[in-house]
């Protein structure tokens, strides 16, 4: 029986980050795809409050919540740091994770989602945002310095869901210009071997998010 | 440590300014508490947490830490000396950081929807406020193991996250006349409640309920002048 078991779906970026950092640990592990239409009863009853992916069990123990899950990854294996070992380090790292979840994902997002004056002002909101964090990049390869760090992790849907969305939905968020840094570090973490070889297809995504964006367009009145 | 050496920003009726305190009495470190003014923003607040402008921010040294639970395990980290916050072992470890989340992200979520709203809303978010409190009993069986605390014989985590929502709960039991933390329903969390709040690391920051309710009154009335939160 293995220790390790991953539930996840294709195309969940949160997963991805666990996929990424046992990659980079170099873990072994099982995966056991999900389908969130017909969820298994073996996810429900190791995530019952929430009932999503990913769930990491190891040695029949379930971990929920992907920034939670990289932790106890860390802290488990040691190989491969993904959080520094400064105390100020570390509690800036998980900030900005935290920030990323709870404001930057949202407000892009809402970009994707949203039209008209919506979306001009979902727009302002999350380049604001997106200004934070490019920043936190000032004289750095990855948030983590030279190497992909925990921050990195917690971005990567920056790197590869990003344009997906600005594709679908006609908007550019991060140019050149205005992100010369983050759009550089998209270049260095999508191109990093053990990043590129886990990316979803990218014609799955496009097909996958257009169907959404048409749910989500129709239900709105163009303003 | 020099007294100057640590400062919490914050202010006295907030349930996540609560934390960092609880957390350095823990650990027997003194401190500095800065008051912010009730309607205003200190240059201090804003030249600390420029990304949210809000409370708690713990500044130690010259460095700025903010986000109350980060802000927790920062101080657990750092003084090492000092009774441990966290539990050593690494699964312990996400199951109070995730009822931590949960308590933050959606328990509370329900509570403050409970303060504004009105008939088959409020019954809504009193369903789940109660519901949550039946999941965090359960959790509070297993996390304890018949122990005084969810972090074992001494306060951890789990218990300065989900105490320091304590003051609000009985504010919200005053004003909706209802019993959330029940004998019948809820009986290890009832006892729970008692001996976090008498804790000596809580005492002297947890605010008498009256002064709570008076407060949360004010709010009520500020909440009710000022324009509708955009999204």
């Amino acid at each position: 029986m293995a220790e390790l078991k991953l539930f996840r779906t294709w195309s969940s970026r949160f997963a991805l980050r666990v996929v990424w950092a046992l990659n980079l640990k170099g873990i072994q592990y099982d995966t056991i795809f999900e389908d969130l239409s017909n969820k298994s009863s073996l996810l429900l009853q190791y995530n019952p409050i929430y009932k999503k992916v990913p769930v990491l069990v190891h040695n029949g123990k379930p971990l929920v919540e992907s920034l939670l899950i990289l932790e106890y990854i860390d802290e488990t294996w040691k190989q491969t740091p993904l959080l520094p070992e400064d105390p100020s380090e570390r509690a800036t790292a998980r900030f900005w994770a935290k920030f990323g979840d709870d404001k930057v994902l949202l407000s892009v997002w809402n970009v994707f989602i949203k039209q008209g004056k919506d979306q001009e002002e979902a727009i302002v909101t999350a380049q604001e945002n997106l200004g934070f964090v490019e920043r936190q990049l000032t004289g750095k390869k990855f948030f983590n310095g030279e190497t992909i760090g925990f921050v990195d992790l917690a971005f990567g849907w920056l790197a590869n869901l990003l344009s997906v969305w600005e594709e679908i939905c006609g908007v550019t968020l991060i140019d050149h210009e205005k992100f010369p840094m983050l759009s550089e570090w998209i270049q260095n973490f999508a191109g990093a071997p053990i990043i590129k070889e886990s990316w979803p297809p990218r014609d799955k995504l496009i097909t996958k998010y257009q169907a959404l964006h048409e749910v989500y367009t129709s239900k709105e009145a163009p303003k | 440590m020099a007294k100057n050496d640590v400062k919490v920003l914050g202010a006295w009726p907030s349930p996540y300014v609560m934390r960092p305190r609880i957390a350095l009495n823990i650990k027997s470190v003194n401190y500095e508490f800065l008051e912010e003014t009730f309607g205003s923003k200190s240059e201090l607040l804003l030249q600390s947490n420029p990304v949210h402008k809000k409370i708690p921010v713990l500044i130690h040294g010259d460095k700025p830490i903010c986000e109350s639970m980060i802000i927790v395990e920062y101080i657990d980290e750092v003084w090492t000396s000092g009774p441990s916050i966290l539990p050593s072992d690494p699964y312990d470890r996400a199951i109070q950081r995730f009822w931590a989340a949960y308590v933050d992200e959606k328990w509370f979520a329900a509570m403050r929807g409970l303060r504004s709203a009105q008939g088959e809303e409020r019954k809504a978010f009193l369903d789940q406020v109660t519901e949550g409190l039946a999941l965090l009993e359960e959790a509070f069986g297993k996390c304890s193991k018949g122990k005084a605390f969810f972090g074992g014989d001494r306060i951890g985590l789990l218990d300065i996250a989900f105490g320091s929502f304590l003051g609000w709960l009985k504010v919200t039991e005053k004003v909706n006349g209802v019993k959330l933390l029940d004998e019948a329903k809820t009986p290890g969390l009832v006892k729970w409640a008692e001996r976090f709040c008498a804790d000596a690391a809580v005492k002297n920051v947890m605010p008498e309920t009256e002064k709570l309710l008076e407060f949360s009154k004010v709010l009520a009335a500020k909440m009710k002048g000022a324009p509708p939160p955009k999204n």
